[in-house]
């Protein structure tokens, strides 16, 4: 069966939520949002504004779903502070890869980890592209589900902005 | 850190640069920088104007109104930037079905006469109050309806109040409660200190995607943020009751702090600053919690009953209330 695009597209944010965890992917996309003051949000918005001041294009948005950091020549280019959530990040790109293929426009990626001064190079794989579809479905039936996703252990939630929404519990009091 | 500032001067308070300025009758001058505003409380008569309102609108501040008497009269409540239509629906799904909302308030009721009885268990002489209370209590599953529970609410509260006078040293006694207008020191501190707890829930509300205006215990009409009032139900005796009986068993608040004149009792503003010195410092006191493994305010446990319940709205987990465990 042919992949309808037109249906399964989001947001690329909601990409890379799938990819870091599939409660937070639901939670973001019904709006539950959580006030996040901390540092690292703040830092990453600066390192954006600042890290290529003369590139010609920053921040296209592309059918509202998406926002590149920058396209130059054949490339998208994302910024990002560091690799620790790669996977997310290289699936975020391939996803607009994957976008503008559809749009006919044919482009490859990089990340840019400003910590680490690394970039890596993506380019859109069939195998990748599979990856992308599957996702895409996947995706459009969590967010169908009327109730978030079980929350899971994973290595970063103590550093998740929903970690106090996400682990509060009452336990029963000794009598 | 953010702060709550508390106003009790009048004068005129604007927008200066980034700052709030504050300039007082007596022509004192205060900056307050606008990252460290949790909210504001004003006491005083305070001119503003719709530059300063916008100004705070855009950083989400909430400005709490008091009259003279020191009650609380109402909020500007600034827009919210975050807003989850999902989670409102399913708020409203949860006061239309009848046991839905009664689940929810006999929680609020729960957790509220949980706290009271812990009080009363700090004290000798309470026995026979808390058996009383624990009795009226176990009627609870069988309630029917909304104002079934709150028939047991209010026995449960007589009782309670009933115990001051076996806890309460200096010369402080609590006859009756008296709402309006409170007539003596005791009635005057309750009604103090829940105003000011009802709008730091109101803050904590404000920060989540909760409607403040629809609740479950009380009646939505009741109150424009009525769901204030029901979780207020919860940390009334845990923050207000039990810092009345600190602030007068220490000798904190005095009998001289408080004006009676004709029928009405006023506390002076000395006695506000003093009583909201302490409040400020119970809401900051943190415990370590015990599921989450970290050091949590007291203020923060407020958040917390408020993620819980919208866990419950959003089918995530069964609402348990706040049962303070230290
Ligand atoms: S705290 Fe963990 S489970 Fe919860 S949203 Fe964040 S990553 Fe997901």
């Amino acid at each position: 069966m042919e992949f309808d695009f037109q249906t399964f597209k989001v947001q690329g944010i909601k990409v890379n939520y799938y990819f870091v965890c599939k409660r937070k992917l639901w939670l973001y996309d019904k709006g539950i949002s959580m006030e996040n003051e901390s540092d690292a949000v703040l830092e990453g918005k600066l390192i954006h504004e600042n890290s290529y001041p003369k590139a010609k294009t920053r921040e296209i948005m592309i059918d509202d779903l998406l926002k590149v950091d920058i396209i130059e020549g054949d490339y998208i280019k994302d910024v990002k502070k560091s690799s620790k959530m790669r996977r997310s990040d290289t699936m975020q790109i391939a996803y607009y890869l994957f976008y503008l293929k559809q749009l006919g426009v044919m482009k490859k990626g990089t990340i840019n980890y400003v910590r680490e001064r690394k970039i890596e190079k993506i380019e859109l794989t069939e195998d990748l592209e599979n990856e992308i579809k599957n996702a895409l479905l996947e995706i459009n039936k969590i967010l169908d589900s009327k109730k978030p996703p079980r929350r899971e252990k994973l290595p970063y939630c103590k550093k998740c902005a929903y970690y106090l929404f996400c682990y509060v519990e009452e336990l029963d009091n000794e009598t | 850190m953010k702060h709550n500032y508390y106003i009790f001067k009048s004068g005129r308070l604007k927008r200066k640069d980034n700052t709030v300025f504050l300039e007082t009758i007596d022509e004192e001058r205060k900056y307050l920088p606008i990252e460290s505003i949790d909210s504001l409380h004003l006491f005083g008569e305070i001119d503003l104007n719709t530059k300063l309102l916008n100004y705070l609108n855009s950083y989400g501040i909430i400005i709490n109104f008091y009259n003279y008497y020191g009650y609380y009269s109402g909020s500007y409540y600034p827009r919210k930037q975050q807003v989850s239509g999902y989670l409102l629906v399913n708020q409203v799904q949860h006061y239309l079905n009848k046991e839905e909302r009664l689940f929810l308030a006999k929680q609020f009721i729960i957790s509220g006469v949980f706290h009271m009885v812990r009080n009363l268990r700090h004290y000798e002489n309470t026995k026979e109050y808390i058996e009383t209370i624990n009795r009226e209590l176990s009627d609870i599953d069988e309630v029917p309806v909304i104002p079934a529970l709150m028939g047991i609410e209010g026995r449960i509260r007589n009782v309670y109040y009933s115990a001051f006078n076996s806890i309460l040293k200096h010369g402080f006694l609590l006859n009756k409660r008296e709402k309006r207008p409170p007539n003596d020191p005791v009635n005057v501190l309750i009604s103090f200190g829940n105003s000011i707890l009802y709008s730091t829930v109101l803050g904590e509300i404000y920060k989540t995607q909760l409607d403040p205006t629809v609740s479950y215990l009380h009646e939505p009409s009741t109150r424009r943020f009525s769901l204030s009032l029901d979780l207020s139900e919860i940390f009334k005796p845990l923050i207000i009751d039990s810092l009345i009986f600190y602030t007068i068993n220490n000798k904190i608040l005095n009998l001289e702090d408080f004006d009676s004149k004709e029928e009405i009792c006023l506390l002076s503003e000395e006695g506000k600053k003093k009583f909201i010195k302490e409040y400020e410092k119970k809401l900051s006191t943190t415990v370590k919690h015990r599921k989450l493994k970290r050091s949590v305010s007291y203020r923060s446990f407020i958040k917390l009953e408020c993620y819980k319940l919208i866990k419950h709205l959003i089918d995530d987990e069964l609402y348990k209330p706040l049962k303070a465990w230290w």
